[in-house]
């Protein structure tokens, strides 16, 4: 039996509910991923994500199930793993190219200081940064923390990037220009991520696969929906494309209407779904009129 | 308009000018109306000595010993310069040695829980405790009034400094702590460059809380164990009845716990971070 790069198996968190009884807010969490995929989990607040997410960067513990990296249970935070924390969590007394540098000695602890200072500078410029470098964070904006924040995850070249819902707090703009840069960086570096989203589109326009979960309490990961789109992607161009509707109707579809209700295989794995399966894919240059579906969409992002 | 500032040292010069102009009325002697009463002249004219002196006397005198600060005419007579010196050298003493144990200290008490509430009691009793009620069992026990009085300034001068420390390490914030982990950084190098830069702020201002308190239980100090320093020459100086020198010197406190406040703020600035 072939292993997965990252296996995930029967994870379950389990809290005292704070009147002698338990709270168990997900369980029996079971997914693979593939090395150099970009996988989005998306579900309903309170669902757990934050928490997989935790145990995968081994920040928190689950109360049952193990995660294999590599062939290597994960117990405890490692470099080989990445973290971007949706409040950017950089040092605030450093400047940004020191948070950066920060990290990569902490990878590389045998680099000289120029090879440090160079490849830190690398990833601030593929971020567009290289005008800041030393500016503390206090002096930056938002979305300039979160890139730095990005440049120091990906410096660190990790086998697995873990992005806690990055953009949250971002204002539409701002996130629109930082998930272009984002695509870009893993165009580039093809880095295995998992990462959290309240944004259908942000999913579609990153990920692979998109995880979808029923709501908490015992929430499961239901479903795991293919995108069948071909990269690279742009977030100018990508609504052009039928199987772009496909998916973000059954992803909308999923959120509003079955979350409550829908349940994985009966093995415990997602179920596998692919929304745009057949759909031909257009030339790259034709416009595509608007569909129905698109209607309905802009209906339930209203 | 001028500015603030201007504004603001114009008036405190004329605080200044109306506080002394007060002073300096309020201590003249009066007219001799008849010349002096027989009592007087037998006394020498000693209830007219033994008013407050004036302003004028007092900044008299303040040249006089200012423009020779270091002068040594044996132990009853030093220049005021030596001792300052001789104080600041034991609040400094006295304080580096607190910040030896009460850093360490506050670090182990603010990472761990179990240390703290282990701790937490003991602290509790020992802070309250005025320094001075140290000194008969440090005399006893040191048997030198000069390290007493260090031993005094070093436990005044411990618990701010410890609390701070254990308190701004407890509250860093765990988001960095989480960045140090999952860099898998030691411990040693997450406490160094992690949580000391975080909580630097906090300590510093621990630091400078310790500072004010030492200089103020100094002067106490050197008053009961006496020999040198400025407590000692308040004292003195009391017992020779000569007021201007008392006033004078309780300006110099003044101005040098002010400078070693400075001090402090200055370090409290170079760690400060906005987050």
């Amino acid at each position: 039996m072939s292993k997965s790069f990252l296996e995930v198996d029967g994870l379950s968190k389990v809290y005292p509910d704070g009147q002698g009884g338990e709270l168990t807010v997900f369980e029996d969490i079971r997914f693979a991923l593939e090395k150099g995929e970009f996988v989005c989990i998306i579900g309903h607040s309170g669902c757990g994500k934050s928490t997989i997410l935790n145990v995968l960067a081994g920040l928190d513990e689950a109360s049952a199930g193990n995660v294999v990296m590599n062939g290597k249970e994960v117990k405890g935070p490692g470099l080989e793993r990445g973290v971007v924390f949706q409040n950017y969590s950089l040092l605030p007394w450093k400047t940004a190219l020191n948070n950066i540098v920060f990290a990569v000695q902490a990878r590389w602890p045998k680099w000289s200081k120029e090879k440090v200072k160079e490849h830190s500078e690398r990833y601030l410029k593929m971020v567009g940064l290289d005008h800041a470098l030393n500016r503390k964070p206090s002096q930056l904006s938002g979305g300039m923390r979160q890139r730095v924040s990005i440049a120091r995850a990906f410096a660190t070249q990790p086998e697995l990037l873990l992005l806690d819902e990055p953009f949250g707090a971002l204002d539409a703009l701002t996130r629109g220009v930082i998930q272009d840069e984002l695509v870009k960086i893993w165009e580039e570096t093809r880095q295995t991520v998992f990462m959290i989203t309240h944004d259908v589109d942000e999913a579609i326009l990153l990920s692979d696969r998109i995880f979808l979960m029923s709501n908490g309490t015992n929430a499961r990961i239901a479903e795991s929906v293919k995108v069948d789109i071909p990269h690279p992607r742009a977030r100018a161009t990508i609504f052009q494309n039928p199987a772009y509707h496909k998916t973000r109707d059954y992803l909308v579809d999923f959120l509003v209407n079955r979350s409550g209700s829908a349940l994985p295989e009966k093995d415990g794995s997602p179920k596998v779904v692919e929304p745009a399966k057949g759909v031909a894919q257009p030339e790259p240059a034709a416009a595509e009129p608007e569909t129905e579906s698109e209607t309905a969409a802009r209906a339930v992002n209203a | 308009m001028a500015s603030l500032n201007v504004r603001a040292a114009l008036l405190s010069v004329s605080f200044l000018i109306l506080a002394l102009g007060l002073w300096e009325m309020a201590t003249q002697p009066p007219e001799a109306q008849t010349g002096m009463t027989e009592y007087e002249m037998l006394m020498g004219g000693a209830d007219q000595e033994s008013r407050v002196p004036p302003p004028s006397a007092v900044i008299k005198l303040a040249w006089t010993e200012l423009s020779n600060p270091f002068y040594d005419a044996g132990a009853n007579d030093k220049g005021i310069g030596i001792q300052l010196a001789y104080s600041v050298y034991r609040v400094l003493t006295g304080y580096l040695a607190a910040m030896a144990i009460a850093l360490p200290i506050g670090f182990l008490i603010g990472m761990s829980p179990l240390m703290y509430k282990a701790l937490n009691p003991y602290i509790q009793v020992l802070r309250p405790i005025s320094p001075l009620a140290w000194m008969p069992l440090a005399l006893f026990i040191i048997q030198d009034s000069d390290a007493s009085a260090i031993f005094v300034i070093f436990i005044c001068s411990i618990w701010p400094m410890l609390l701070n420390t254990a308190f701004g390490v407890a509250n860093v914030r765990e988001d960095w702590v989480n960045v140090a982990r999952t860099h898998e950084l030691s411990p040693i190098k997450t406490a160094l460059t992690v949580i000391l830069p975080a909580a630097a702020p906090t300590i510093l201002t621990g630091m400078r809380i310790s500072i004010g308190i030492a200089w103020l239980v100094i002067v106490a100090a050197e008053m009961l164990v006496g020999g040198t320093g400025i407590g000692y020459y308040v004292w003195n100086e009391w017992n020779n009845l000569d007021l201007a020198s008392v006033i004078f010197s309780i300006l110099m406190i003044g101005v040098v716990g002010m400078l070693l406040d400075l001090a402090l703020g200055k370090a409290q600035k170079l760690v400060e971070y906005k987050e």
